[in-house]
């Protein structure tokens, strides 16, 4: 099935997609992910909190859900281990800042495996990267609902 | 009885395929062990040929199933070195086998009866006895861990007391690799007058056992970490503590008699058997065990060895790398973290590297507590391993860890 994807996320695909491009063997797209992880925002203890708390088994993820203006979604994000924090990165600029429908209509496993990165999203527990995606859909299907 | 490790690794189909493009090396047999071509070719064989439900059955196959059934719990009998398969108790695996001891002797505790466990346990070994915690009071202690990851003895003795019934550990960690002094820990528990249930999930790969010469009253293990299928495992018990326990699960297979107000049942083992066993994954475990009985237990504990003595030698000096679990004696499993990365990030790029390893909890959250980790990860070796996967290990630990320096 192929997805409807809009314009700003799709955008914001292709720049990862030839950031990504840029780069040789699966140690080059690892380190990048890392540094990608590295430059994202901690969460601060209060909110890796349990509440914000996706399941995961060998690392731990956090997610932050803050409605923005005009109905978006805007999603904050950290986890203790690096590969994944940096996996969280690409999510958050994919997903944050927009409106639930979009949300709704983005492919994220398909645009992993564009990236190269397609064992990332496998749907393993240990792995929390796929809980995140389902609790980013189901606040989008959650905040379409009360719109 | 031999052991030629080459020999030995050419009878594990799965061993010869590649991970990410590069030759599988696969340390995390802790969790579950592969499985060589004698335990495939039994299971696959009476799959073929003689495949019917057990016992009451008057054909032949029925009769032949039976007999290849019966047979693998003569050779469980055998590697424990029980008295008598009747107290062999096929279960599900060792989570089952607690649970069915946790259940049963569990009826016979009243609040503020004592069970004492260890801060190493996995969860499987906790769990069942929360169960008991939280429906009939009984008070749970747990026998401390030493900085190098041994049982604190001299604490062990200070709880032990009138009210203990039950001590429950583990024979060997599954992250620290310690070998607990069983037997020591049997005949202090009796002393006082409690059972002792030991998991041996760990111990039984990598030991020779024998329950009577350890005086265990229960010895839980699984199939699959033994070489054996999944879906199996075997609790042991003392005839007269199997006598003494009411049934686990109601069923067929476990009754001797039912009527519509009165019920009886089937002595040890089938009391405790209800409903269609896993046939052919008991027939698997069977296969297992006669396979490992024809090696020499103590060149492969030898070899097991010098693949833990490997990897430390390579990587001694190493200042980002920490160890967990240093008791004088232990088996071959190490658990480690990275300085800077995560567990799950190790485990990963080693993965990338075609090497197999374990990062996470390893089901043992009161000892992540206790070394103040989150999760750690575990290379744990097996008898098919090789000193040249050991060195791979190494190197590519070596190169993961520039990842994150």
């Amino acid at each position: 099935m192929r997805m409807l994807m809009t314009g700003a996320i799709l955008a914001e695909l292709d720049d990862l997609a030839s950031e990504f491009d840029l780069l040789g063997d699966w140690e080059e797209r690892y380190r990048y992910v890392i540094d990608l992880g590295r430059s994202l925002a901690p969460l601060s203890e209060t909110e890796r909190s349990d509440a914000n708390k996706v399941r995961g088994c060998a690392s731990q993820v956090w997610l932050v859900t803050e409605p923005g203006p005009g109905g978006v979604l805007g999603f904050r994000g950290d986890s203790d281990a690096h590969i994944v924090r940096g996996l969280i990165a690409i999510l958050l600029r994919l997903y944050s800042g927009r409106r639930p429908d979009e949300i709704l209509a983005f492919d994220a496993r398909a645009a992993f495996d564009r990236l190269g990165l397609k064992a990332a999203l496998s749907a393993q527990r240990s792995n929390g990267l796929f809980s995140m995606v389902e609790r980013i859909r189901r606040d989008a299907e959650a905040a379409r609902a009360r719109a | 009885m031999t052991f030629d490790p080459a020999d030995i690794r050419a009878q594990f189909p799965i061993l010869s395929r590649q991970v990410n493009g590069r030759p599988l090396v696969y340390l995390d047999s802790a969790a579950s062990a592969q499985k060589p071509r004698a335990v495939i070719d039994a299971m696959v064989r009476t799959t073929e040929t003689s495949y019917a439900n057990v016992h009451r059955g008057l054909h032949t196959l029925a009769n032949e199933t039976t007999e290849a059934f019966e047979g693998a719990r003569e050779s469980v009998r055998r590697l424990i070195n029980a008295e008598t398969t009747a107290q062999v108790i096929f279960t599900k695996g060792a989570t089952d086998a607690i649970n069915l001891v946790a259940s049963s002797f569990g009826l016979s505790l009243v609040a503020g009866d004592e069970i004492v466990l260890s801060e190493m346990e996995h969860h499987s070994n906790i769990v069942p006895w929360h169960f008991l915690r939280e429906r009939k009071g009984v008070v749970l202690k747990f026998i401390p861990v030493l900085d190098d990851g041994s049982l604190d003895m001299e604490a062990f003795q200070a709880l032990l007391g009138p009210k203990t019934r039950l001590v429950a550990v583990s024979h060997m960690s599954n992250v620290l690799g310690t070998i607990n002094p069983a037997r020591a820990i049997v005949e202090m528990a009796h002393a006082v007058g409690a059972q002792v249930l030991l998991d041996g999930c760990q111990a039984i790969v990598h030991a020779e056992i024998d329950v009577q010469a350890l005086d265990v009253d229960f010895y839980a293990f699984s199939g699959h970490k033994l070489y054996g299928p999944t879906g199996i495992g075997v609790l042991y018990g003392k005839a007269e503590r199997l006598a003494a326990l009411p049934p686990y699960q109601g069923g067929g297979e476990m009754i001797g008699s039912v009527a519509l107000d009165a019920i009886t049942y089937a002595d040890p083992p089938h009391r405790f058997e209800a409903g269609t066993p896993p046939i052919i994954e008991a027939i698997g475990l069977g296969a297992a065990a006669e396979w490992v009985m024809s090696l020499d237990r103590e060149a492969v504990m030898a070899h097991e060895h010098g693949l833990y003595r490997r990897i430390k030698e390579r990587l001694n000096g190493a200042n980002w790398l920490t160890e967990i679990g240093t008791a004088p004696g232990k088996g071959a499993i190490f658990a480690f973290n990275v300085a800077g990365a995560h567990a799950h990030d190790i485990a990963q790029i080693l993965d990338r590297y075609g090497v197999a390893v374990r990062a996470g909890t390893h089901c043992a959250e009161p000892l992540m507590r206790r070394f103040g980790v989150t999760s750690t990860a575990r290379a744990s070796f097996a008898l098919y391993n090789t000193l040249e996967e050991a060195d791979a290990f190494a190197d590519a630990l070596s190169r993961a860890q520039t990842f994150f320096a």
